[in-house]
Formats: C-alpha cells, sequence, structure tokens
C-alpha cells in the first residue's frame, strides 16, 4: 500500500514538474516572438508614427518602401551586395572547411580560428579595422569594398557548418574512391561534394541572411551614395520615425524566415535521400 | 552459366613468370616511429597472401602504401614489372576493399559498381552488362537499384568485393573485410572469398589479425610484427615449422621451455632446459651452447597414463606434472599442468581420450611428445625474448 502511494506521489510531481516546463517554454517563446510580431503589426498602421495598438490599418509604409527611391535604392544595393558575398563566402568557406578536415597540418587549429574571429572578435573592432585598411586602398564608400567587407564576415558561418559536415563524412569513402580510379577532384564532385551540400546550401543561406542583415561594418564604410538597407533604416531611425521602417524590418524577417524554412526543407530532403 | 561469370579468368595467365607484385625494403616513417621496417615480397600471379599480426604491426600501413593511399619513406613497389612509386591511388588500377565497405552512400548498389567503370570511361551498354555480372558474381542478383543502407553487414561487403572486381585490377588488397562481421557471417564470408579467388584467379593480399581466417584462406602467410615480416610461408609451414617464439605463439598456442642447446644430432639437438632435458627438432641455425626456446603445440602434448598413443610412436621427452586446472572445449579438453619446477604446460586432447583418462585437478600425470612435433628456436639476443612476461623463469 504505502508503495503504491509514493509512486502515485512521484507521479504527480512529476505531471507537475512537467507542466511548469511547458509554462516556461510558453513564457520565453512569447518573449522572443513578441517584438518581431508587434513591428510587424505596426508595419500594417494607418497612423504616421510609431504607435501600438495602431488605429487602423493600410498598406502605405510598404507603398512608400517601394515608391521612394531611397528605400528602393538601398534595397537594391543590399542585394548588390548579398549575392556577390554569398557565392564568394560559400566558395572560399567550402574550400576552407575541406582544406582544414582534411589537412594533417600542425597549423590547422590556428588556421581555422583565424577563419572564426571575425564571429568572435567584436563587430566593431573588426568595423574599425576593416575601415582604417580600406582607407588606405581607396575601397571605403564602394560596392567591391562591401563585397568583400561582408565575405569576412560570412566565411565563418560556412567553414562551421560545412566543417561539421565533413566531420561526419568518412574519408575513406574518398579514400576508395581514390583506388577505383577518381582524381581528386573527380572525388570531391562525385563523393564528398554531394555528401556535404545540405550543408553548402546552409552555409550560402547564413551568408545571405547574415549579409543583409549586417549593419555595423556598413555604418563604417558605407556612404550615403552606396548605402544597403539596414543603414539606411538607422539613419531613418535617428530622423523622422515613420512605420517604413516596421515595414522594412518585417520584409527582413520575411527573408530569414524563408531562408530558414529552405534550409530545414534541405536537410529533410538529404536526410529522406541519401543516409 | 553458359556465358562466363568470371569477368577475369583468363587475365594475367602466362604474363610472366615474375611475380605480378614485388616489394623492396619498404619502410614507413612517423617522425621516431617506424610503421613499417625494411619489408620484401613477392606475390606470384594468382596467389591468396595474407599479411597476419597483431594490431600496430605495420600490416594495414604496408597495404596503404601498396594502395597509394600514403607514401613509404623509403623502399620500392613494381606491379606487374612496372614501379607504381610514383603513381597517385587513382592510376595504379588496384583493387581496394575497406574493413568499413566504404560504399558511396548516396549512390544506388548499381552506381556505386558502376563507379570504378565510369571512371574509365567504359561505354555505358558495357557497364549495364558488367555490373549484372559482378552482382550475379557474388550473389546479389537484383539489389542493385537498392542503397547501401538497405543492405545488411554482410550484403554491404559484397558489394565492396564486387566494385573492387569489376574493373579486372590485376591485384585486389582487403584491409580486415571482414572485421565487422559476426563471426558465423564471417565464417560464410571466409569461404566465398576462397571461392572468387579460385575462380577468378586473382591476385590478393588480405589483411587480418584473425589467425584462423588466415589459415583458412591462403596460399601463404606473411607474419608482421615490429614492422617487419617475421617470418612468410604456407599454413602448414608456419604452422608445424614456426622459426620465431612470436610465430610459434602468434600463430595458434605454444607451451615454451627456455634451454641451452647441449649436443646436435643430425635433424635434431639435445637442450638442457629447468624442466629437465629435452630433445627437439633443429629449426635455423643452432650450435652447441647457443640459448634456445623450444616451442611445443598444445595437441602434440599427451598424457601419458596407460595409453600411450596420441603422437604415433615413443615420445622421447618425458616429463611429470600436477593438473591445475581442466577446461571443457566441447571438441576437446585443455588441461593447465604445473610441472616439477613451477613451469606451466598447455596440454590439449581430444574429447573421447579425455573421456577415458577422466583426470580432475589436483592429479599426478606423465606427459610426453616426440621430438619431431618439438621445435628448438633461435633466440636472438635481445629481440623479441625481452618483451616481458616471458623473460621470467
Amino acid at each position: 500500500m504505502t508503495g503504491g502511494e509514493e509512486l502515485s506521489a512521484a507521479g504527480r510531481g512529476a505531471v507537475w514538474w512537467h507542466r511548469l516546463r511547458a509554462l516556461i517554454c510558453v513564457l520565453v517563446g512569447l518573449y522572443l516572438v513578441a517584438p518581431l510580431v508587434i513591428v510587424l503589426i505596426i508595419s500594417f498602421s494607418s497612423a504616421p508614427f510609431l504607435s501600438f495598438p495602431p488605429p487602423g490599418l493600410s498598406l502605405q509604409w510598404y507603398d512608400n518602401l517601394f515608391g521612394n527611391p531611397v528605400w528602393l535604392r538601398s534595397l537594391i544595393t543590399s542585394i548588390e551586395i548579398l549575392v556577390p558575398t554569398s557565392i564568394l563566402a560559400t566558395l572560399l568557406g567550402t574550400a576552407a572547411a575541406y582544406g582544414l578536415a582534411r589537412s594533417r597540418l600542425p597549423a590547422a587549429a590556428a588556421i581555422q580560428g583565424f577563419l572564426m574571429a571575425p564571429v568572435v572578435v567584436p563587430v566593431i573592432i573588426t568595423a574599425a579595422g576593416i575601415f582604417g585598411f580600406f582607407r588606405h586602398i581607396g575601397l571605403n564608400g564602394t560596392l567591391p569594398g562591401l563585397i568583400l567587407a561582408h565575405t569576412v564576415l560570412t566565411v565563418p558561418y560556412v567553414v562551421a557548418t560545412v566543417g561539421a559536415a565533413l566531420s561526419v563524412v568518412d574519408a575513406r569513402l574518398e579514400d576508395a574512391a581514390r583506388t577505383l580510379g577518381a582524381s581528386p577532384l573527380v572525388c570531391f564532385r562525385r563523393i564528398t561534394l554531394p555528401l556535404i551540400l545540405p550543408a553548402v546550401l546552409s552555409g550560402l543561406l547564413f551568408a545571405m541572411v547574415t549579409s543583409f542583415d549586417e549593419l555595423i561594418v556598413s555604418l563604417f564604410i558605407s556612404t550615403p551614395r552606396v548605402r544597403p538597407v539596414t543603414v539606411q533604416m538607422w539613419s531613418n531611425i535617428r530622423g523622422d520615425v515613420d512605420p517604413t521602417i516596421a515595414a522594412i524590418a518585417t520584409l527582413l524577417f520575411g527573408f530569414s524566415l524563408l531562408a530558414l524554412l529552405a534550409d530545414h526543407l534541405a536537410r529533410r530532403r538529404s536526410a529522406g535521400g541519401a543516409r | 552459366m553458359s556465358r562466363s561469370p568470371s569477368p577475369g579468368s583468363t587475365r594475367n595467365r602466362g604474363a610472366m613468370a615474375e611475380g605480378i607484385l614485388e616489394i623492396e625494403g619498404l619502410r614507413k616513417q612517423y617522425g621516431p616511429v617506424v610503421a613499417v621496417d625494411g619489408v620484401d615480397l613477392s606475390l606470384k600471379t594468382g596467389e591468396f597472401v595474407t599479411f597476419l599480426g597483431p594490431s600496430g604491426s605495420g600490416k594495414t600501413t604496408t597495404l596503404q602504401i601498396i594502395a597509394g593511399l600514403q607514401s613509404a619513406s623509403a623502399g620500392h613497389i613494381r606491379l606487374n614489372g612496372q614501379a607504381i612509386d610514383p603513381l597517385p591511388p587513382h592510376q595504379r588500377n588496384i583493387g581496394v576493399v575497406f574493413q568499413h565497405y566504404a560504399l558511396f552512400p548516396h549512390m544506388s548498389i548499381a552506381r556505386n559498381i558502376a563507379f570504378p567503370l565510369e571512371m574509365r570511361r567504359v561505354p555505358a551498354a558495357e557497364i549495364r552488362r558488367r555490373v549484372e555480372e559482378a552482382l550475379a558474381l557474388v550473389g546479389l542478383e537484383g539489389y542493385g537499384q537498392r542503397h547501401p543502407r538497405q543492405l545488411s553487414g554482410g550484403q554491404q561487403q559484397r558489394v565492396a568485393l564486387a566494385r573492387a572486381l569489376v574493373f579486372r585490377p590485376p591485384l585486389l588488397l582487403m584491409d580486415e573485410p571482414l572485421g565487422a562481421l559476426d563471426k558465423q557471417l564471417r565464417e560464410q564470408m571466409q569461404l566465398e572469398i576462397s571461392r572468387l579467388h579460385r575462380e577468378l584467379g586473382a591476385s590478393i593480399v588480405y589483411v587480418t589479425h584473425d589467425q584462423e581466417e588466415a589459415l583458412v584462406m591462403s596460399d601463404r602467410i606473411a607474419v608482421f610484427n615490429h614492422g617487419r615480416i617475421e617470418q612468410i610461408g604456407a599454413s602448414e609451414e608456419l604452422y608445424e615449422r614456426p622459426r620465431s617464439r612470436f610465430v610459434a605463439g602468434f600463430l595458434g598456442e605454444s607451451n615454451f621451455f627456455e634451454g641451452r642447446v647441449e649436443a646436435l644430432q643430425g635433424e635434431l639437438c639435445r637442450i638442457a632446459s629447468p624442466a629437465g632435458p629435452l630433445l627437439a627438432r633443429r629449426n635455423g641455425d643452432l650450435a652447441v651452447g647457443d640459448p634456445t626456446v623450444v616451442a611445443v603445440r598444445p595437441e602434440r602434448l599427451c598424457l601419458l597414463d596407460g595409453s600411450a598413443a596420441g603422437g604415433g610412436g615413443e615420445p622421447e621427452n618425458r616429463l611429470e606434472g600436477r593438473v591445475q586446472e581442466v577446461v571443457y572445449l566441447g571438441l576437446s579438453r585443455k588441461y593447465l599442468l604445473r610441472l616439477a619446477d613451477g613451469q606451466e604446460v598447455v596440454v590439449r586432447q581430444q574429447a573421447q581420450d579425455a573421456e577415458r583418462s577422466g583426470l580432475g585437478p589436483g592429479d599426478l600425470v606423465r606427459l610426453g611428445w616426440r621430438a619431431a612435433n618439438a621445435n628448438a628456436l633461435e633466440v636472438a639476443a635481445g629481440s623479441d625474448e625481452a618483451d616481458g612476461k616471458e623473460t621470467g623463469q
């Protein structure tokens, strides 16, 4: 009898703990999502200033965003930076990750550290460094300059995701391919790349999102003529604040969400296909 | 059955009398560590040679150097008379089967087997035909469209074998290919590999640390120790006439009696040992006064209680001991005896004889063995004998 009571007491404790845990999860989730939801709602506001809750709904800020040449120009600049940056970062990051994963160099750890530095070092320091360096070589305020700077910032994400995938790929598969007659290049294209492709795509998406979202370095090296959307938002917030900023934030949010979703789908497909 | 199921049965036949694979003075050094220390080997066409040795004895490293996956520090390798040392692995045309199959997980079985043919730009129609042939060869007809993860370990290993054979390499290397399989499957695959070897006349180098596997399949066994080939020869030669204590102990079980050569008698020699005077076959270059160790197989020892059968003829060597332990092994029984001088000796007796004698712990027994069944071995000063536990005595 006593055994049964103890058991039910323990069971009751477990149920309470379970409920408490669920409550904590919901609260943390709300805390994380609430600001996003508020911004999203404000972007559809009819009021000419940032107020919550909005007095009515309207699409005027989206109209303003795409109608106003300043906003449109900065959006296009962002994309002009983002596309080459993400391609460059993916190529370089994948090559670096492959080299590091298969190398027996004692310096490999140090090289990896250098590559990862931009995510560890405070961005403001990286930004100041890039600014100083670019001033010497005349890259400040140019599109190539922004692309190069963003590449430095996004390569670590590619190195990390591709490196993780490579550590799971059995190096003996490459040995086997080589004994079967595949040159190193063919071996990479036919064996290694297909196996790490989800991670490469994941790295590409990370690089795109990171570049689109980057503010601090861009703030240092952009000029009013070449100004990505984040910098435009920054100057807008400090000047005349209107809900256009909420509309652009919602766009950024939607872009990240799509990237995450694409990443998830790519991983799901690869898990179902070849493993 | 009308078409020849063996893609390579006639290749290399009568090519040349010289071995298909010639290895000369192969060395591999990682910093201060010498992994391979002067390996010489000549493999005849169609021969099955096994590299047998404990882990770290250099057998796998030697195999990888032959495949080109590692570079040698010194030495030469010739395949079909051609030096292959400078060639990268993909130009060596050597088939390799790995321990963990190394099938490409993102390709179907058929694509896996087709891979080496695609690399050689074989026409598509012929690839299809040869993939089918290779699948039939390993008994996996109809599995072509499956993926590696849908196959059992044994099936995956068959695919790996088919993939390594389909491009008809002149030489096949196998690196502990059955290491990941359970015992029953392993024995089945051993017979399968032996069959393929016979049917295809393939030249094979096989690496294992499992002595039973080596005995079942090999034409010759090369016993590796400390990066060298300690002895190479046919299974029976190695088992019956080991040349060193290491070989006698690694391939099968042996009792060792340390002593000193007292007199030579033709093929035999007389040895003074703490256990008493012994007579054994002279194996190697022994002179009077040399230190030696006598190796005797447990199944060559017989217990001389009443029936002196066993070895056929009167045993020249007789000792007395007390039974310490009896281990029941089904087919046979193993007795652990302690001799008067304290040395322990293992005796193995067939189940029938064991039942008749009915010995148990504590019984005093006489044991004996024929001189022809005992090998007096050379003891190289400061070599393996300095390895540890067996130095005592």
